[in-house]
């Protein structure tokens, strides 16, 4: 339940579910476990077209927000892929399309122009794999050499990475951090695909043996691109999370319906009370859970001095009640709900997905309490 | 009523902010709340002060906000109590005037009251000179509120009162309680329930306090006795108190968030306080702790500071949905049982960090020492107010629309229901 959405933010919401709904209801996601790129090509141009990749865009490069507020507009988008458990890039061609839009100028003008009209995919490499796999470290190193930039390391759990033609790679330069932008099939680039939960979305890890890539493909400054890197965590998280409440509201009423329904004993199971009060809890971690996904893409959008705690309060929260919430549900189904004949479990697996990228309950408590710190510190000079 | 002009939020908060800044003393790091534990007549100053404080705002257009002006109140908004929130965080106020005084004792004479009922109460209470308990639970029904047993016997043009009251917070150096009571024995028992007005200071009312776990003295329990109360008294209909009981128990369970009552944001963190003040809070426990470097001590901050901005978030996407209709009165119940599971779960994770200062500390040790009573006190977010047992049967039943509970004593004539011999309190009872 969404309040105070304007007529416009309505209709993408409307246009969205509706194409939802007829291009990829639940059968069709099914199928798509068998397909290695798990998502028709056409059905995301097709999605693009109606803003799904051009609300963090800036106008100039074909882009713009249906409301002013382009993030809580894609927050409702995301909502809509977790109702629906739908498959696609959404999250990750839209933290390059922000990405890249920033930098401003015409550097970007083209792949923006693919990105935005879904004719290609971007991705952003930003985690690593063990011992470097903790939120927020970066091992990768971009070093410069002659005019060009040549990058070493290795990224995991890179979303559609092998469908991507643009790769958004964070790396380390000396203290601080670097981001470039290389081409799909660039000499040393390795992609691979990995295993994963979801039936449709795609992971993979992308080796960099010293590919190299001209100076026009970094965004920003070298060393310097921290800021952004923050900003791309905090679109991720909050797309990420309010993805996460729209799987949940649509578990949340299989597991209503199915309590209605289902008959033991000679009463439905909506009538005990040790059932009732279980449900009672779910609404109750549903409820807070819309609370704060709706206060973190409010805060982003906003800029606000506390946006970054925020997104990882919806997160941490997230992350641990989320998976809670959908198996207690799977509890209450029983039998059924362990089956791949049933619909709970797509919704089980891209909350269980998206409780561990970008940071786990864990590890946004402890960047909370750090971020707070720091504030406190930063404060106290200021006194 | 013409339309008139009202104070804009920021015109409003900028007085508030003016007048707090220059009358009201800031709350020193030796501030101790309002359950703290002090000597009674260190308590009854305290409760002075309060009623001076009430006088002063009143005195200068900001006591009840959100009540109408013909009663005393400012006729402002939700918005303009916000902003008065915030203005007046870190300052003193007048505490023991707000909960149940202000919401829901005032806000049920404000809804059900008379007149005459209105103009008479609501100004004294917007001054602070009346202060207002809820003469609601019983020994034998707490959480089944429309059990009451207090008799209200119809004698002329007034009603004789017989029973025993409990739970009534500081209800020694009260003026008033709003009194549920049961004047028809003869129909189920919801439909025999009349809610009276009673002087708290009587000779036919004995007042017992009880003494709690740590050693407060604050819950009271009332012994009424042919206690008179003329009919002009009574609030709502005769035999219809259950009409004005259901929205008494929403203002009850959505006080924590009522525009109606001002909010203490920071301190201790229990009503979902300010971002700024909780993390100040909890930073400070860490330091104390001496665990600012153990990584399990900082994922516990991390959790308590999620709680907490959860609670408060909660708070406010409930009230968006009811102000836009989208959601039931009954969403509150969501609200109350986030406070009670939140808060618990608060309380167990600062016990934690306190470690064994929690439970053995120097005597000059406030901080820890009253970490270990707190964590004793735990489950009081969950019991008061409403237990958390029923916010789960409300949110299942009237939110979600699931079958209620079997109730043996619903379409049955109030005096065929069967309740304990003892009447329920006895803690040796034995089945």
């Amino acid at each position: 339940m969404k309040v105070g959405l304007t007529a416009d933010q309505e209709l993408l919401v409307g246009t969205t579910r509706k194409y939802l709904q007829d291009t990829v209801p639940s059968d069709v996601l099914r199928q798509l476990r068998d397909r290695p790129d798990g998502y028709d090509p056409d059905y995301w141009a097709a999605g693009a077209e109606l803003g799904w990749a051009a609300l963090l865009v800036a106008e100039e490069h074909g882009g713009g927000s249906v409301s002013g507020q382009g993030l809580r507009d894609l927050a409702l988008v995301a909502y809509e892929f977790g109702r629906h458990a739908s498959p696609g890039p959404l999250l990750t061609t839209n933290v390059v399309a922000e990405a890249l839009s920033r930098v401003g100028g015409d550097t970007y003008a083209q792949p923006l122009e693919e990105l935005v009209s879904g004719t290609a995919v971007g991705t952003w490499a930003y985690a690593e794999p063990t011992p470097h796999g903790g939120l927020g470290e970066v091992a990768t190193t971009a070093v410069a050499d002659g005019g060009d930039w040549v990058l070493t390391g290795e990224k995991v759990a890179v979303e559609h990475g092998a469908q991507a033609a643009y790769l958004l790679v964070t790396a380390r330069t000396g203290d601080g951090l670097t981001q470039l932008l290389v081409p799909a099939g660039t000499p040393g680039v390795t992609v691979t695909p990995q295993k994963t939960i979801d039936v449709s979305r795609r992971f993979a890890r992308v080796s960099l043996r010293e590919a190299r890539v001209p100076a026009s493909a970094l965004l920003g400054a070298a060393g310097a691109a921290a800021p952004e890197v923050e900003r791309q965590l905090r679109t991720a998280l909050v797309i990420q999370t309010a993805e996460m409440v729209g799987a949940l509201d649509r578990v949340f009423e299989l597991t209503m319906s199915w309590l209605s329904d289902r008959y033991s004993f000679g009463r439905p199971l909506a009538s005990y009370q040790a059932l009732k009060h279980r449900v009672a809890d779910q609404k109750m971690w549903l409820e807070t859970s819309h609370a704060l996904a709706d206060a973190a893409a409010l805060a982003v959008q906003e800029d606000d001095e506390r946006a970054g705690e925020l997104v990882s309060v919806a997160k941490s929260y997230l992350a641990q009640y989320g998976p809670e919430l959908c198996q207690d549900s799977v509890q209450l189904h029983g039998g059924i709900g362990v089956t791949y004949e049933h619909d709970l479990h797509l919704y089980l697996r891209r909350v269980v997905l998206s409780s561990a990228l970008f940071g786990t309950a864990r590890e946004h408590r402890l960047r909370i309490t750090s971020l707070l710190e720091s504030r406190n510190s930063a404060r106290k000079v200021q006194a | 009523m013409s339309v008139e002009e009202i104070e804009s939020v920021e015109q409003f908060r900028a007085r508030a902010r003016a007048w707090i800044r220059a009358n009201l003393q800031p709350i020193g790091s030796d501030h101790r709340g309002r359950m703290a534990l002090r000597p009674d007549d260190e308590e009854l100053a305290e409760v002075a002060e309060d009623r001076r404080l009430q006088r002063l705002l009143y005195d200068n257009g900001l006591a009840g906000i959100c009540f109408p002006k013909e009663y005393g109140g400012q006729g402002l908004t939700r918005a303009h109590a916000e902003a008065f929130d915030e203005e007046i965080d870190g300052y003193r106020f007048p505490e023991r005037v707000q909960v149940p005084n202000m919401t829901p004792c005032a806000t049920v004479i404000l809804e059900f009251g008379t007149e005459e009922q209105k103009l008479l109460h609501l100004p004294r209470i917007m001054r602070g000179e009346e202060l207002w308990m809820q003469f609601l639970s019983e020994p034998g029904s707490g959480s089944d509120v429309a059990g009451a047993k207090v008799s209200a016997v119809r004698d002329g043009d007034d009603w004789i009162l017989n029973g025993s009251k409990i739970w009534t917070t500081g209800a020694w150096w009260s003026d008033w309680g709003l009194c549920l009571a049961r004047t028809n024995w003869d129909v189920p028992k919801h439909r025999g329930l009349t809610v009276f007005m009673v002087p708290i200071h009587q000779d036919n009312i004995e007042i017992s306090r009880i003494e709690m776990l740590d050693g407060s003295k604050e819950f009271c329990q009332e012994f009424l006795t042919d206690v008179r109360v003329p009919d002009t008294d009574r609030i709502g209909g005769i035999d219809d108190g259950w009409t004005v009981t259901t929205r008494w128990l929403m203002h009850e369970r959505s006080f924590t968030s009522s525009p109606y009552a001002v909010h203490a944001l920071g301190g201790d963190g229990e009503l979902g306080p300010a971002a700024g003040e909780a993390a100040d809070h909890l930073l400070t426990l860490l330091d104390r702790s001496g665990r600012a470097d153990d990584p399990a001590a900082r994922e516990q901050i991390g959790e308590a500071y999620t709680l907490q901005i959860a609670m408060r978030e909660l708070n406010t996407r409930l009230h968006a949905l009811a102000g836009s209709g989208k959601g039931s009165d009954q969403l509150a119940s969501v609200g109350r049982l986030m406070h009670g599971v939140g808060a618990g779960r608060l309380m167990t994770i600062l016990f934690e960090l306190g470690g064994q200062d929690a439970v053995a500390s120097d005597a000059d040790d406030e901080l820890f020492s009253n970490l270990g009573t707190r964590f004793l006190l735990r489950q009081v977010a969950s019991i008061g107010g409403g237990t958390t047992e029923i916010a789960r049967n409300l949110i299942s039943e009237r939110v979600l629309g699931m079958p209620r509970e079997l109730a043996l004593d619903r379409n049955v004539p109030y005096r065929e229901v069967r309740s304990a011999p003892s009447g329920g309190s006895s803690a040796s009872r034995r089945s």
